[in-house]
Formats: structure tokens, C-alpha cells, sequence
């Protein structure tokens, strides 16, 4: 103790003792603390950046105008609204420097063109990351609480959905996420409310199952709920990995609880079990009434052919009894009133072709291994119990048991998840986008005892699909009003009357959005009154054909009787108009033979329609567009004009380019359409 | 002026593989137990995805021998400029002798070469090169419009969604790759056959403008688009970084 207090004291003795001694000492030390701060700034990174970048534009040929843009110190954009304090660009100098364009090493690198700057929207709305930080670490990858680390380009999409709610040309990632979100049903199960309010919707159409029994089988159910994808490669329900008691257990209560539907009782036309199927006429009256457009099947080279708003119907006659479908063709609505599938009206003999046809579809071996012994009490109370717990509510209508309230987590600000709220496998980095695939990919690996079942989505898919969730961030429900943008508007937009039940019963609006609802398969019907012609449109619903060749979607025949068709005619050239169009306001013929031929000129030189359409069939080939052979009868004029002027205009999705065309070239080519009146099927019949 | 980036941002990368910044390969545990010949393409080259984003198809190569059969147990390689991963970076080719592995594509809109290698008997290294496409916000908005309002008449080949309407033109075309053609025509020339059509250059009025339905920006993402994928790569002129 004593020997180390004495030196301690010798020591202070030599550094003090002597006053000027004294002040020499502490002089040093002032200058040590001040230098402190510049040193700091001198050996920080951000310098060391700057000087990196100054070494680099040094040498280039630009290099004077490169220098003039160089800013020193720290840089920030700072942008209140948003509540961005950006530095980034303190090291990333070179963002707007065009001439940069061959830089591959950040922090150097060129911004990629985007239509947005960093003036106005700074860098973090889109990155994430810590704006304000001036380290590499702490502005990227910090993991901090309330921080998040910057996002990974491959999900970059998702920045430019937290403000953009509608599909954007060049967000192919997103949009596709977004409608999987939709069309794969996880809405459902987890909420997502949108920053306008509204709630995402699911598009899948989950069947109800109040009347199963009626339609199928104990043994298919099973099947089906061990291995969806085995009886349909498309199928969207997912596999939730039950065992084979469970599976049992849910096929005895899902059949023990169905009560029969009204009209099932009593198919339409008698059924024998084997409806014989006829090898061509059947397959050849699938095709003519255009199933495929809705359905598909699985072909032998293994592709699925043919639409998705209906099942894939590959092994459909494993899965329904030929009673149900017997009455299901009659008339869908019988069993089911909400269904997307039109009432063909056939007669009982095309009921019975089709019938055939469709039972025909089967695989022996689908349903070989299912042996099932006659349900027990237990097992149907344990059944039940099961569909309680994995929320098969949440899709299916089932009798006695309630749709449950945000079954799964809700999703609505997913994006802003913060990392300490999350479980990470062992092995996987530790971020949000990493854990969201990994979820997606394998949802039971996270704990035991969930029950988010298993989906077979491609890495793409995920990818997408994580790139819409992050969209769903803290700051896309906060934003200011000046960046908000609307949401698709809905519509729930059903025709009146007495013609609207009969649209319904066609389920016309599966295929065609009217007023804002409704399908996109086929053309949009709100202006079709001003469009096209009465006659035509009575004669086309009696027997419609293509008018673009190049479609393989079209639309079926109906078998409508006489009156139907006038109705239904009757209250499409009403209801169904353009506010800016009268289609009585040019005539449909009487225009001059020289007006008529000065088209045909611009036609055929000037604007070279033939590129895309046809008129003559003998030396026309495009077929981009409809045919225009009969134009001149099913369309107006008036419409003809309009569309010539500004396509967009009327259809703000169609591919003909606006050719700002004149006046007097609109009436020309107007005039020269109306004369091409080709003959019409039924003058070609006679 | 943006259109030029990906072009030399070739070049750039095509040095960049020549001299192949080699990660230490990650599996070392991997030994090859059979050698080939030489080294093929199966399937995965040319293909296009959004910058960063895992490419849709995996690249598949075949290590070959003498015959030009598949030999199973080779070691093949890949690498890839900066920004480049593969997963797997090294790999044992299977009983049909290919070797199988995920691309994801770097941070810029370029379009990267990439190089997989294999030993033959004498250690000599056989090498085969394929080249992807990274399209930026830019390139991919180009691209999408390009399906859409493009592709039915300058892409000969028909699917069942899209059938192509090239056969039915008198005057044919060029395909949006085709470098030795689009690349004598200059960013104005585009442009302007773009929004006046044809007859702009004196050329068909089959090909129609598309000023009135396209924006601006839009025109600026077909014409990046276009020289970022064209095959040969387009060199913009004038854009020689000079060191001085
Ligand atoms: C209706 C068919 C058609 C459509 C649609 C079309 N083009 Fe063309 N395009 C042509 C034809 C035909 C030519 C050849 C003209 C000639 O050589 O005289 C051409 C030529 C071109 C050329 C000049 C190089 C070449 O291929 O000969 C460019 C560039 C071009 N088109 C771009 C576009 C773009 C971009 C779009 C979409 C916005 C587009 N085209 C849409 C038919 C079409």
C-alpha cells in the first residue's frame, strides 16, 4: 500500500511540481480533447468513402463535372412529411451520376431509373434501413428494437406497394403476390385490412359443405384429405398433413353432419349409376359448350389445360356421384345459389352426354386404398372437434360449426414485424423476409402444434408472395394524406330486375366485369348498349361465335328461349351505356361511296389496320384484333368514331394504339367500317 | 442516356469474369469421383429476372466424356461476377451427369455471365459460359409493355394464351434479341419508330405509333429494355470509359 501511494505522489510531483511543467501537461491534454472530434470525423467511415469516391471519379474523363457534384461532409435529405432523415447519400455520391453507369462497387453505384427521386421521397421509404445513421453497420444491418435493417433488392417491390394499392405495369412480383394472396385463400384465415379500410377479399371460392353428401363420397373426402393434390395437381386447398385416424374422423362427421339439399332429391332426368359415355359425342359437347374456359383437365403429356374459376375435373368422376351431377348440370343453383357456374339449360340428353362424359373421368387407383369402416360416435364427435381446431371453417361453410374470427395472425402490417416478436429456426438468418419465406415454405417447422398446413408453392412463388406481405408495413397505414392512394374501388354491382336474375343464372359476370364487378376473361359489358348493335346482340346470344380467332377462351351457348334472349337484349342496350356516347347521334349506313373509299385507302395505307385485323379474308391475316368482316352490323357508328379517336378512352385496357387520328380520317374510316356488313351467319345458313 | 447502362455494365462484368473474383468455394467435402470432357448446357441459360430475384428455371449443366455421354460423380463449378449466388455454389453431377443449381441475379440491371467448370482427367479445367439477364425497374416495366402491346407481332412464336400474328405480316419484324439489327439504329431512331411508327423511318406502316397510347417513361423502359437483352449486346456509342 505505502510504496504505491509514494509513487503515486513522485509521479504528480513531476507532473505538476513545477507551475510551467504544470502547464505545459495540461495545454497537451486540451489539444488531445479537441482533436478528438476532428479525428473522429477524419478516420470515420463516411470519409474514408468519400475519399475512396473522389479516387475514383479522379481518374475519369468527367471527371471536372463529377467533382462539382461531390458534396463533403455529412449529406441528409430530410423530408418531415414522411419522416425521413436520410444521410445515405453522405457515402452513395454517386447516385444521380448518369456517366457512372459502369460502377459496379458500392456504396458508388448509379440509382437504376425509377419514377420517383430521392428530393422527394429520400431513401428508406423504399430500402428501410436507418436513415440517420453514418456507419455501415447501424444504417443496414442494424437488428436493433424498432429498427430494420435494410431490404433485400430481390424484395424491392414490396416498397413500391405500400403506397400503390392497384397493379402497376412494372411490379410484376407484387401484383402476382397480392392476387396469390387472394386466389390462394390465405385471407381467409389471416386478416389483411388495407391502409383505406378496406379488407382483402378471397377470390378461391371454397366450396360449402353443408350438403357434401349429396355430392360425394366418405372415401373421396379421405382421400382428398390426405393428399389434395394427388387427385387434382391444380388443387388449391393445401395439405394439412392429418393423420390417418384424423382423416378418418373428419370424412365421418363432415358426411354424418351434411343434410341433403332441396332439389337433389330429384335429378332432372332419371340416373342410372353408368351413364354410358359416349366416345364422341360427349367429348365433342364439352367442347362446343367451352368448359375449358373455366375448367381444365390434365392432359397425358401431364399439362393442365383449360381455365381456373371452376375445379380441374382430371378425375372428376373419383370424386361425384352421377346423381348429384346429373342435377349439378341441370341446374348449379339447386345445390349451390352463390356458384360461378352458369345454367347451361341443357336438354336431358346433352345432361346425360355430358354426365358420361365427365364420370368417365376417373382413376382406379385414386380411391383402391381407402377402406373405411362405418363411422362411430366417437369418431364423428372427434371428427368435429378436428374441424374446430384447423379452422376449416375459416373457407368452408359448415353446418354447426362458426366461421372463426382471425383464425391465423392478421397480416395487416407484417411488414413492419419486429425481429424480437419473431421464432427463427436454427440455421436461418434473422430477418423479417427470411422468416415470412420460411414460414411459407414450411409452416409446421416452426413449432409443434401448428396448424398452418402445407402449400407446394415454387421458390418464385414465395417470393412473390413475401414481397406482397412486406408491403404491409407500419409506415404504408401512417402515410400522409399527399401520398395516399386509393385502392381498387369494389363493386357489388348485380343487374336489376328481372333480366339481373336471369344474368346471375348465366353468371354472366364471372366472365365480364359490368360497372366495375366482375370477371376479366371476357370484354367488359358496362358500355356494350352504345357499342354494338340490337340485332346483332340478339343474334349473338343465340349462337355466339368468336370474333377474335386468336382466343381459346370463348363464350358457350346458353339455349336461351326467344324471350330471354329479347329481354336480355332489351335491357343490355338500356342499361349498358357510355355517359358520352349517342349511338343514334351517325347513322349506320347511307355514308358516300367516295367517303366509303377514301377509309378503304386509309385502312389498307395510311394507319395499315390490316396488320391486326381482318377484313377480307381472302387477303387479310392479322388477327391481333376482332375480325371486322360484319362490322358494319355489330357495331355503331357513333361508337365506330369514338374508338377511332381514343380507344383508351373506352377501354383503358385494349392494345390498339390511340393514333391521334383527324377528324375527317376518323369519319372516313368510320364510314368505310360501316360498309363492310360481310354476310352474317344466319343469311349464309339460307 | 439511361439505355447505355446495361450495355457497358456488360463489358464491366465480362472483364470482371474473365479475371472471376472466386469465392473460396463454401463445400470443400465435395470430391469428385469420376471426370469428363467436356461441358454443356442443359437447360437455364438466357434466361430473364428481376435484379436480385432467384431466376425461375435452375441452370443446368452435363459434364460429357469423350463419347458425349453424361458421366456421373463430376465436380462442376459456378461462378458468377459480384452480386452473383448460386445455391448451390459447387455440385457432383447426377447419374445422368448434370449438375443442378439455383441462380439469383445481382443488384443491377445487367446482363451477367456466368461460368461453370469442371476438371477433366488431367486437371485441366473445361469451362462453359452462359449468360442471364437482369432487367431493373426500368427494363422489367419495359419488358411487361412489351408483352403486352409488342411481343404478338415481334415474337414468332405462339403460345396457347398468345398466338402470334408475325406470320400474318408482310413485312417481317425483328425480335426484340435481335442485336445485329435494333443495334444499328440509335436511341432517337427507336424512339421515334416507338411513337410515330413506321412510316417515321420510312419504314412499314404495319408497325403502328405508339405516342398517343405510351407515356414517355414508358417509351424511355421499352427502348432500355430492348438494348439491355439484345444478343449481341448493344454498345452505346461514345460511352468509352476513358481513363485518363
Ligand atoms: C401490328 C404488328 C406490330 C406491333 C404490335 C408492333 N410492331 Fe414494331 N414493327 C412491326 C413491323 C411490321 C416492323 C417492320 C417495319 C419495317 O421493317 O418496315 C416493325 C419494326 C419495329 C422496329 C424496328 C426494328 C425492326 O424490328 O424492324 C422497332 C424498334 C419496333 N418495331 C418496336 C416495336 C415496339 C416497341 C412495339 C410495341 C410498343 C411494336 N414494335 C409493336 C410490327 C409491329
Amino acid at each position: 500500500m505505502q510504496p504505491s501511494r509514494n509513487r503515486l505522489v513522485s509521479e504528480w510531483q513531476k507532473l505538476f511540481g513545477n507551475p510551467i511543467r504544470a502547464f505545459g501537461v495540461v495545454s497537451l491534454l486540451l489539444v488531445i480533447v479537441l482533436a478528438i472530434a476532428p479525428a473522429k470525423n477524419y478516420f470515420s467511415e463516411s470519409r474514408h468513402y468519400q475519399k475512396q469516391y473522389l479516387a475514383l471519379i479522379h481518374v475519369r474523363s468527367d471527371a471536372n463535372t463529377l467533382q462539382r457534384h461531390f458534396h463533403p461532409d455529412i449529406q441528409q435529405i430530410w423530408l418531415p412529411e414522411v419522416g425521413a432523415v436520410d444521410r445515405c447519400t453522405t457515402c452513395h455520391q454517386g447516385l444521380k451520376e448518369a456517366s457512372l453507369a459502369d460502377v459496379t462497387t458500392q456504396p458508388f453505384r448509379r440509382h437504376p431509373v425509377i419514377p420517383h427521386s430521392a428530393e422527394q421521397f429520400g431513401c428508406v421509404l423504399c430500402h428501410r434501413g436507418q436513415g440517420a445513421a453514418t456507419t455501415v453497420a447501424e444504417a443496414h444491418n442494424s437488428a436493433l428494437a424498432r429498427e430494420e435493417p435494410v431490404l433485400p433488392a430481390r424484395y424491392m417491390q414490396s416498397s413500391c406497394g405500400q403506397c400503390h394499392h392497384t397493379a402497376l405495369v412494372g411490379t410484376p412480383q407484387l401484383n402476382t403476390g397480392r392476387t396469390m394472396l387472394a386466389r390462394n385463400g390465405c385471407v381467409h384465415c389471416h386478416t389483411a385490412r388495407l391502409p383505406d379500410g378496406s379488407t382483402m377479399t378471397a377470390t378461391d371460392n371454397p366450396p360449402s359443405l353443408i350438403h357434401v353428401a349429396d355430392k360425394t363420397t366418405r372415401d373421396w373426402i379421405y382421400a382428398w384429405l390426405k393428399d389434395p393434390l394427388a387427385y387434382a395437381v391444380s388443387a388449391t386447398m393445401p395439405n394439412f398433413n392429418l393423420s390417418d385416424e384424423d382423416a378418418r374422423d373428419i370424412s365421418a362427421f363432415l358426411i354424418s353432419n351434411s343434410t341433403p339439399a332441396a332439389g337433389d332429391a330429384a335429378p332432372v332426368v332419371a340416373a342410372s349409376s353408368k351413364t354410358p359415355s359416349d366416345p364422341v359425342a360427349g367429348p365433342s359437347l364439352y367442347g362446343e359448350s367451352f368448359c375449358s374456359s373455366c375448367h381444365a383437365i390434365q392432359n397425358a403429356a401431364g399439362n393442365v389445360v383449360g381455365g381456373d374459376i371452376g375445379p380441374e375435373l382430371t378425375h372428376i368422376g373419383n370424386k361425384v356421384k352421377p346423381e348429384w351431377l346429373q342435377v349439378w348440370l341441370g341446374n348449379p343453383r339447386i345445390y349451390d345459389s352463390n356458384t360461378p357456374m352458369p345454367h347451361y339449360r341443357f336438354t336431358s340428353q346433352q345432361i346425360a352426354l355430358l354426365g358420361g362424359f365427365l364420370q368417365a373421368k376417373s382413376d382406379s387407383s385414386l380411391l383402391a386404398n381407402v377402406h373405411l369402416e362405418a363411422a362411430t360416435a366417437g369418431q364423428i364427435a372427434h371428427g368435429k372437434t378436428l374441424v374446430t381446431d384447423y379452422g376449416c371453417a375459416s373457407c368452408h361453410e359448415i353446418r354447426g360449426v362458426k366461421k372463426p374470427d382471425n383464425f391465423g395472425p392478421e397480416l395487416s402490417r407484417i411488414g413492419s414485424k419486429q425481429l424480437a416478436e419473431l421464432v427463427f429456426l436454427p440455421g436461418m438468418t434473422h430477418t423479417l423476409p427470411d422468416y415470412i419465406a420460411g414460414k411459407i415454405r414450411q409452416p409446421r417447422a416452426f413449432g409443434s402444434g401448428l396448424k398452418m398446413p402445407q402449400y407446394t408453392f415454387t421458390p418464385t412463388q414465395i417470393g412473390a408472395l413475401t414481397t406482397a406481405l412486406l408491403s404491409y408495413t407500419d409506415r404504408s397505414h401512417n402515410l400522409p394524406a399527399a401520398l395516399a392512394l386509393p385502392s381498387l374501388p369494389t363493386s357489388n354491382y348485380r343487374p336489376a330486375g328481372n333480366p339481373g336474375r336471369l344474368m346471375e343464372e348465366l353468371a354472366c359476370q364471372s366472365c365480364h366485369r359490368i360497372n366495375g364487378r366482375g370477371g376479366d376473361m371476357a370484354p367488359d359489358l358496362t358500355m356494350e348498349g352504345s357499342s354494338v348493335q340490337r340485332a346483332w346482340l340478339n343474334d349473338f346470344l343465340k349462337n355466339p361465335n368468336t370474333l377474335r380467332p386468336s382466343l381459346i377462351r370463348r363464350m358457350p351457348r346458353f339455349n336461351l328461349t326467344d324471350g330471354e334472349r329479347a329481354e336480355l337484349t332489351d335491357y343490355m342496350m338500356t342499361a349498358y351505356q357510355s355517359p358520352t356516347i349517342d349511338r343514334d347521334s351517325m347513322p349506320l349506313s347511307g355514308y358516300s361511296a367516295p367517303l366509303v373509299e377514301q377509309g378503304k385507302q386509309l385502312f389498307y395505307s395510311k394507319y395499315a389496320c390490316q396488320s391486326c385485323h381482318i377484313i377480307d379474308s381472302n387477303v387479310d391475316k392479322g388477327y391481333i384484333g376482332p375480325t371486322l368482316t360484319q362490322v358494319g352490323s355489330r357495331l355503331n357508328a357513333a361508337w365506330i368514331y369514338a374508338w377511332m379517336k381514343n380507344p383508351q378512352a373506352l377501354r383503358s385496357d385494349t392494345v390498339q394504339p390511340n393514333f391521334n387520328m383527324s377528324d375527317e380520317d376518323a369519319r372516313a374510316l368510320t364510314a368505310f367500317l360501316m360498309s363492310l356488313r360481310g354476310t352474317t351467319r344466319l343469311e349464309a345458313k339460307r | 442516356m439511361s439505355t447505355n447502362l446495361s450495355a457497358s455494365a456488360l463489358i464491366f462484368f465480362a472483364i470482371a469474369t474473365a479475371g472471376c473474383a472466386r469465392k473460396p468455394a463454401t463445400i470443400v467435402s465435395l470430391h469428385p469421383t469420376a471426370y469428363g470432357s467436356a461441358l454443356v448446357e442443359t437447360s437455364g441459360g438466357k434466361q430473364m429476372g428481376a435484379t436480385g430475384t432467384m431466376l425461375a428455371q435452375p441452370l443446368v449443366a452435363q459434364v460429357n466424356d469423350d463419347q458425349g455421354a453424361g458421366v456421373a460423380g463430376a465436380l462442376v463449378e459456378f461462378h458468377g461476377p459480384f452480386g452473383i449466388s448460386f445455391e448451390p455454389s459447387a455440385a457432383l453431377t447426377d447419374a445422368s451427369g448434370q449438375a443442378t443449381t439455383n441462380v439469383t441475379l445481382g443488384g443491377m440491371a445487367a446482363r451477367y455471365q456466368l461460368t461453370a467448370t469442371t476438371r477433366c482427367k488431367a486437371q485441366k479445367e473445361v469451362a462453359l459460359n452462359v449468360v442471364e439477364v437482369a432487367l431493373g425497374y426500368q427494363q422489367e416495366l419495359g419488358y411487361q409493355l412489351g408483352e403486352t402491346y409488342c411481343a404478338r407481332c415481334h415474337n414468332p412464336e405462339s403460345s396457347a394464351e398468345r398466338v402470334s400474328n408475325y406470320d400474318n405480316l408482310q413485312v417481317k419484324p425483328h425480335t426484340f434479341t435481335d442485336g445485329t439489327t435494333l443495334n444499328k439504329m440509335t436511341d432517337a431512331e427507336l424512339t421515334s419508330i416507338i411513337d410515330h411508327g413506321g412510316v417515321a423511318l420510312n419504314k412499314s406502316a404495319l408497325m403502328p405509333p405508339y405516342g398517343y397510347t405510351l407515356d414517355k417513361s414508358q417509351t424511355q423502359a421499352l427502348v432500355a429494355y430492348l438494348r439491355l437483352v439484345s444478343d449481341p449486346p448493344y454498345q452505346a456509342p461514345g460511352m468509352v470509359y476513358a481513363q485518363k
